[in-house]
């Protein structure tokens, strides 16, 4: 399902003394089965932006696409319901919105709501528990008792159970540690491709945008400024410094190289392990001539 | 050398609704620390940092064992006196503001103190200074950014004059832009004050830059040493799911690609040298 943006802005308060602009003039495409990252500095709007895709927000200008059905600032709340349905949005700190009794209740508890019969609702619950690397027999635990990681991924299970489409990743990672971002970021690429889905990540991380994401839009003062494939955005380091980012640490790495060996290396680094590469081949045919 | 704190053979376990007690959170730890030193302490969530950063601020007594913050022991009785000789940063910017503008929010503690005004006014600006914030006074807290934030609390929790600073977390919900500001004021204020710092983290890129390096794992101190004494312990660290820092990691990589170095970087700038001198410069 392709999602599209055309020339969307949003204002908060429309009509107040407290109107303020929040979006103007974001154009954007992001394709079917596609993984986009999108990055900007706190205040860019990609928060506004994420609200968009599912129905949340309603464009005070301009129309979302989500496949064929278009969001604009008339569209009625009963059409929102059927995008909300496709569109499966992982917040910040999601265990936060963890409430019921059980973790198996707590997974069912969106599903049953939609009208989906208990039997089936129960089933996807148990394999999204697999899917989700948790013990089966968390299921009748309280998802309070879990530590901080497994609550996270119980969140996660309940924004699945909808078998959505297309699945909206806002900084899934915070608080986490080091192994459990990881672990995270390793199991949305999984899903990714495993369900097909239609990736979007929101993100400070320009290593994990490049890690992960084929195409990566750039926010800056509530427009959509860049977008293109994580070669072609981390080319640019200058124009990235205008918008405050920066480039990923190994196109950093690979830049402070080619200075001071007074010419560029070919490709971009957007891994370490390519980066290592890209340096003991650049070595090795140094030496070699 | 003066001893600010220490943590003699402590344990504690958070208690369950029916009265037993879970694992031990801590378990025997013991440490100290002395004026004018940089300690990180590390672990991934649910380490212990947490809890041990709890029972330093006495928000949490230990089960056994006593922990001594400027040689008095931390009792219910003691902790107001010693926590005013403390300033703390937590996690979360948003949650710990409450002036409306930067300078009313750094001048709150002191007003509680009753420093007199002129006094006052001279400290809020110094205490800003120290941050790089001074050019903020009447700005709304709210409308900074995290980096910004954070370094305002730094100012708030620096006013009134600490001998011992302890961040819990304090850059973990930043961008990296954020990270970056709070970590270099950090630096600058431990080189211009002798401040004693105490920062919990589990990022080891800030970590690094400590004098010495505490590592928990379920509770209990794994190791400690300087930054190079710990990081020589790769594979222990990533096997209790911390990262080891960028320039190590990439470090290894070349070597299986086929490349020797001579020694351990753990900043980018060594590696880039390294790789200057021993392979591109002929």
């Amino acid at each position: 399902m392709d999602i599209s943006l055309q020339q969307v802005g949003y204002l908060y308060g429309k009509d107040t003394p407290f109107e303020k602009r929040a979006l103007h003039e974001v154009n954007a495409m992001i394709q079917s089965g596609s993984y986009t990252a999108i990055v900007g500095h706190t205040g860019s709007g990609k928060s506004t932006l994420l609200m968009h895709l599912n129905g949340l927000l309603k464009p005070s200008e301009g129309v979302v696409s989500v496949g064929e059905l278009d969001i604009d600032r008339k569209t009625k709340a009963k059409k929102l319901k059927e995008t909300r349905r496709r569109v499966g949005i992982v917040f910040q700190f999601p265990e936060h919105q963890l409430f019921e009794e059980t973790v198996l209740k707590d997974i069912m508890f969106g599903p049953l709501n939609y009208g989906v019969p208990e039997d089936e609702a129960e089933k996807r619950a148990y394999e999204l528990l697999e899917l989700l690397g948790l013990p089966k027999d968390v299921a009748d635990q309280s998802p309070f008792e879990l530590s901080g990681g497994q609550m996270r991924r119980v969140a996660i299970a309940g924004v699945l159970a909808f078998n959505p489409s297309i699945l909206v990743l806002d900084e899934p990672t915070a608080g986490l540690d080091p192994r459990g971002r990881h672990e995270i970021m390793e199991l949305f690429h999984t899903l990714h491709k495993k369900e097909n889905l239609t990736t979007i990540l929101v993100t400070h991380s320009m290593e994990d945008a490049a890690k992960y994401a084929d195409q990566v839009i750039v926010m800056h003062g509530g427009t959509a400024v860049m977008s293109g494939s994580p070669e072609e955005v981390f080319a640019d380091e200058k124009k990235l410094q205008a918008y405050r980012l920066g480039v990923p640490r190994t196109v950093k790495f690979q830049r402070d190289i080619e200075k001071l060996i007074g010419r560029s290396l070919e490709g971009i680094a957007l891994t370490e392990e390519a980066l290592a590469k890209m340096i003991v081949t650049a070595a090795k045919g140094d030496l070699s001539c | 050398m003066k001893e600010i704190l220490s943590v003699n053979d402590v344990s504690f376990a958070y208690p369950t609704e029916n009265q037993k007690k879970n694992r031990k959170a801590i378990d025997h730890v013991s440490f100290s620390i002395n004026d004018g030193e940089w300690i990180a302490i590390v672990g991934h969530n649910g380490s212990g940092k947490s809890t041990l950063a709890k029972l330093m601020i006495g928000l949490l007594f230990p089960d056994e064992g006593d922990i001594r913050l400027f040689l008095e022991e931390v009792t219910e009785e003691t902790i107001w006196e010693l926590r005013s000789k403390m300033g703390i940063v937590f996690q979360n910017p948003d949650n710990q503001f409450v002036g409306s503008t930067v300078q009313d929010d750094v001048a709150f503690a002191l007003e509680n103190k009753g420093v007199p005004f002129e006094e006052m006014v001279k400290i809020v600006h110094e205490s800003l200074e120290l941050v790089k914030m001074e050019e903020f006074l009447n700005h709304e807290p709210h409308h900074l950014s995290g980096g910004q934030k954070q370094r305002v609390a730094i100012a708030g929790a620096l006013a009134l004059k600490p001998e011992l600073l302890i961040m819990d977390e304090a850059t973990s919900m930043l961008d990296p832009q954020g990270r970056d500001e709070v970590i270099r004021i950090v630096s600058s204020l431990k080189e211009s004050t002798n401040l004693t710092v105490i920062s919990i983290t589990h990022d080891l890129e800030e970590a690094r830059l400590a004098d010495r390096i505490i590592v928990m794992n379920e509770g209990k101190m794994l190791f400690t040493g300087t930054p190079e004494e710990v990081f020589a312990q790769q594979e222990i660290l990533t096997s209790i799911g911390l990262d080891i820092p960028f320039a190590m990691n990439l470090s290894n990589l070349i070597r299986k690609n086929g490349l020797a170095l001579n020694g351990e970087y753990m900043t980018e700038e060594e590696l880039v040298n390294e790789l200057w001198t021993s392979h591109f410069n002929k």
